[in-house]
């Protein structure tokens, strides 16, 4: 009992439980299927960008170019539907945007570890030469009008059900997509060895070296599955809208992050769980449902995100602190 | 890396840029006319970064300057369209935008106070602790808006952003002010040494007693300070002020800061850098402009200068440590 009180994820998950209850005696719509699978329908965007910013934030980085990233690979998918939709099929979609993200972020990669330069400041540099290459190069239009086969693949259902009112809602396709990212990024992190390496070297990146693990292969790792998850999210996002903005995404960047922390990822590297950023992104999404579904306008959201951040990692660290301070006082007693 | 080395790379490159520009741009480049407005619109990247440059020295950063900015913003709308005859308080409505740019001071100078007790006490994160209260601050100047823009200001206030003294443009004026008393802090106060030494190996400045929270503190209240000046200029210029301008200088000035010779882990890093590293990039933004280039490009280049700044640093450090070894 006492094990699990000392999970970060246990007060998100309190939290969200006790969002959830005062939400619902508010306004019962909140509990209803319909409602809770639309909302995992539309956080799919930021859910799949989240798997990605928890392997950078693991692993003692940040990364805010995948905003741009995705923006490029929609983009480039985008002219591929349009350009030749008939000869294309959602797997090769993905495949094409993920491959592409794969490259961008070995861009990011190859120059924060072959020159040292932070990967904050390499991730702004090229957030900006990303973005500002594919605007200029698309003179920033928008592209709509994507294959039927592309608009009726976004309306799949897993199972359908009916409300009262005799309209079909369901669990979408979009959502299962973000599950088995997520589930994808559970597995490398926990049970694989390149996944455990990823925690080594956001511990402490010079015993990680000394230790002999291959810091230049985990950087390419890590910032290319963060490339891999932003061209998985693009396609979703395109999905979700049918039409490719280049402004839609870059500017979304900092919200994501701030989504993985309240998960439980620290900043400084090491920690961090596909669980709590599952919870983190919750918290963000019924949060913002909440606030609709209360009838509160909706310009207040910014500042109820923000008092959140801003009460949970507060919370959080003032607890370690404490439990840091615990420490000290029993290795004193044990002398 | 020395000092000297670091500012004759940022002075070549800066020489570089001029004869380049010029060359592309012929004459109007070289123009009154040109330094004039380019000298119009540094002043209000330059203010914010100098906001952000304070802090990064401690090795922290502050998110919510332009969150911060913009709040005091709508703060000195409201007060200056509050319906008080501009008149009344004054030639051209002096006393009205005193009042007003006073209290616009206050509340982005609260925000910083904010966002140092967050740091110092609560020990958060900076990079967390400023996201929260940019989220949280931009998100109040959207409730006191509803999202609107706030317009027509008193003449005194345009005079700000607008006016000319003998010809030279009041905002770079108001920006070589700030320029001068952030160098006089950072090399001539005890505080400036101590943010130095923060920056550099915090738990040495904790035992040679210095009171670390209180510097920290009061590097975040300056840079709140600095946002509220920034947004004095900014909304003096679009006569006009909303929620959510100059979002995209946030991470701009970070680039101007770092192209400036600011080491992100802290520590290092000068006024005078920075300075150069500002009209470096005003230069390529104003010369691409002259020449009809996308803005975007002109984003697209920054970004790469960034890294080719970097990149040529880190070259000439490794240099110099090899022949320090043999």
């Amino acid at each position: 009992m006492k094990k699990i009180f000392s999970y970060h994820e246990t007060y998100v998950l309190i939290a969200v439980v006790i969002l959830s209850i005062v939400i619902t005696l508010v306004n019962p719509d909140f509990l209803t299927l319909e409602n809770l699978f639309g909302l995992l329908r539309s956080y799919a965007l930021m859910g799949t960008f989240a798997v990605g910013v928890l392997f950078v934030l693991i692993s003692g980085g940040i990364d805010i170019s995948f905003t741009a990233i995705a923006t490029i690979t929609g983009y480039t998918v985008a002219v591929l539907l349009l350009k030749a939709g008939d000869k294309l099929n959602i797997v090769l979609i993905f495949l094409i945007a993920g491959l592409i993200g794969v490259a961008l972020g070995m861009i990011n990669a190859a120059i924060i570890y072959f020159f040292r330069i932070p990967s904050i400041i390499t991730t702004i540099a090229t957030m900006n030469i990303y973005y500002g290459i594919l605007t200029v190069l698309s003179q920033g239009k928008w592209l709509y009008g994507f294959p039927q086969w592309f608009s009726d693949f976004a309306e799949i259902n897993v199972f359908t059900l009916t409300n009262r009112g005799g309209t079909p809602y369901g669990f979408s396709l979009i959502t299962l997509i973000w599950f088995a990212a997520m589930l994808l990024g559970w597995f490398i992190l926990r049970y694989t060895i390149i996944g455990r390496s990823v925690y080594a070297m956001g511990g402490n990146m010079a015993s990680a070296h000394r230790a002999g693990f291959n810091l230049m292969g985990l950087h390419l790792f890590v910032y290319s599955s963060m490339g891999f998850m932003a061209g998985i999210a693009s396609v979703i996002q395109a999905l979700l809208v049918q039409t490719v903005a280049p402004n839609a995404l870059v500017g979304k960047e900092l919200d994501v992050i701030a989504a993985v922390v309240l998960g439980g990822a620290s900043l400084s590297g090491g920690t961090g769980s596909m669980f709590g950023t599952f919870l983190g992104v919750s918290l963000i999404a019924i949060l913002g449902n909440g606030l609709t579904l209360m009838h509160v306008p909706s310009f207040w959201y910014k500042v109820f995100i923000g008092l959140t951040i801003l009460l949970s990692v507060g919370a959080s660290t003032y607890r370690r602190r404490l439990f840091s301070r615990q420490r000290v006082i029993i290795e004193e007693e044990v002398r | 890396m020395s000092k000297a080395s670091e500012f004759s790379v940022l002075l070549l490159v800066l020489i570089g840029v001029l004869v380049l520009m010029s060359l592309l741009n012929g004459s109007n480049f070289l123009s009154l006319n040109n330094f004039q407005s380019m000298a119009f619109q540094m002043p209000e990247l330059g203010i914010l970064s100098l906001a952000m440059m304070i802090t990064m020295l401690t090795s922290g950063i502050n998110l919510s300057i332009i969150a911060t900015a913009n709040l005091a913003g709508i703060i000195m709308a409201m007060i200056m369209t509050s319906g008080i005859a501009p008149e009344t308080t004054g030639p051209g409505g002096v006393g009205l935008v005193l009042i007003a740019i006073i209290a616009g001071l206050f509340v982005s100078t609260l925000v910083g106070v904010l966002n140092g007790a967050l740091i110092a006490f609560v020990d958060m994160s900076p990079i967390l602790a400023t996201l929260g209260t940019m989220i949280m601050v931009s998100g109040i100047a959207i409730v006191l808006t509803k999202g609107y823009v706030i317009s027509g200001f008193p003449v005194a206030m345009q005079v700000i952003g607008n006016g000319n003294v003998g010809g030279i443009p009041v905002p770079i004026l108001i920006f070589l002010a700030c320029a001068s008393i952030m160098g006089v802090i950072l090399q001539h106060t005890p505080l400036g040494m101590r943010i130095y030494l923060i920056g550099s190996n915090p738990v040495a400045c904790h035992y040679s007693g210095v009171n670390n929270r209180s510097v920290i503190l009061r590097t975040y209240l300056i840079s709140g300070l600095y946002s509220g000046i920034a947004s004095v200029v900014m909304i003096s210029r679009f006569n006009s002020a909303k929620a959510d301008y100059g979002e995209s200088y946030l991470l701009l000035t970070v680039l101007a800061s770092v192209l400036g010779g600011v080491s992100a882990a802290g520590g290092f890093g000068r006024v005078s850098g920075l300075v150069l590293a500002l009209i470096i990039l005003q230069m390529i933004s104003s010369g691409l402009n002259l020449m009809g280039v996308s803005n975007f490009l002109t984003i697209a280049l920054w970004g790469m200068v960034l890294i080719f700044v970097m990149v040529v640093k880190y070259l000439i450090e490794r240099y110099q440590e090899r022949r320090y070894m043999t």
